[in-house]
């Protein structure tokens, strides 16, 4: 019984109409959430103490480790909605995963970025082709090549069905992301706040990333919102545009 | 260089692309809201939001 009324309030909510409605209501109260999170996380990240090691550049990983966390969750939202698309041939699935692609490719370009910026005086090197690395600049690649392939296509519906099976091919690459620091020997360090035995950074480390995460989260959820009601207008420009057209058509025959 | 060369740019490259991205996503949002707006002018609307026909007075419901 419950089920069944979860189901019927998704299937309620996966209306576009009702979803631009939700959107409206729901959108000023997130973005003041991830402000104030980003206010509280960046100010938890400048009051710590550096590392004894890594000095204050551990400062880099409030911002890169939520970026790359980022980068593979937006992958999995995408996923997700593929088998939406795939599955129940739901336009807003179709919507959902075109809009996080370049959400995606900015987060995933900042982990790379940051990564690279803390590998230089860690490391002593900017780069290294090593399988962490490697992966995630596949799956920046990835995201390029799904923008691309969705603005080359003008058939929205044939373009998120495309796409859809592109993602779900391309998914294999998160697990191996996710696990390479443990499957391979690479330079960048094994896991170290999700793992089995708990979390080895210290709480006065923890904390900032954890809020950081928190608004980084947040600030993905509050912009996929917001691409996906734009991605909506667009659509709608578009048929009416399409609607208008054909009337002009007959009233000129006539 | 310094460490505090690293930091900064890694929060000034975070910093301009996310900056970049939520006005990319707002400007968007706005121009397709003014698309929207120019074809409701016109009197071009979607129809589901076209009034319904009154019925005839007098003829079957």
């Amino acid at each position: 019984m419950s089920e069944s009324l979860a189901i019927t309030k998704f299937s309620d909510l996966a209306n576009p109409t009702r979803f631009l409605a939700l959107a409206a209501r729901i959108l000023p109260w997130m973005a003041a959430v991830t402000a104030i999170l980003f206010a509280v996380g960046l100010y938890m990240s400048f009051s710590t103490e550096g590392d004894y090691q890594q000095g204050q550049t551990v400062k880099i990983m409030y911002i890169h480790v939520p970026a790359a966390w980022l980068s593979m969750m937006c992958y999995t939202v995408m996923a997700l909605s593929a088998i939406g698309t795939l599955v129940w041939r739901h336009p807003l699935a179709d919507v959902s995963h075109k809009a996080a692609a370049p959400l995606g490719a900015a987060f995933t370009l900042i982990a790379l970025a940051t990564g690279s910026l803390w590998g230089k005086p860690m490391w002593g090197t900017w780069w290294v082709w090593d399988a962490r690395l490697t992966s995630v600049f596949i799956l920046f690649l990835m995201y390029l090549g799904l923008i691309a392939l969705n603005r080359a296509m003008d058939d929205p519906s044939r373009a998120a069905r495309v796409s859809a099976i592109l993602i779900l091919v391309g998914f294999v690459n998160i697990p191996i992301m996710k696990f390479s620091v443990d499957w391979w020997n690479t330079l960048h360090q094994p896991a170290s706040v999700i793992r089995m035995g708990g979390s080895t950074i210290d709480a006065e480390f923890l904390w900032p990333l954890l809020v950081m995460a928190l608004a980084f989260t947040l600030l993905f959820f509050t912009l996929h919102v917001m691409a996906m009601r734009n991605e909506i207008w667009r659509r709608r420009v578009t048929a009416q545009r399409r609607m208008a057209a054909r009337l002009a058509g007959r009233d000129n025959v006539r | 260089m310094t460490h505090t060369f690293y930091i900064t740019t890694a929060y000034a490259v975070t910093a301009i692309v996310t900056l970049c991205l939520i006005f990319w996503v707002w400007l968007d949002g706005r121009a397709r809201q003014k698309e929207l707006a120019e074809l409701e002018a016109s009197g071009i609307r979607r129809r589901s939001a076209q009034t319904k026909p009154e019925p005839a007075p007098g003829g079957q419901a």
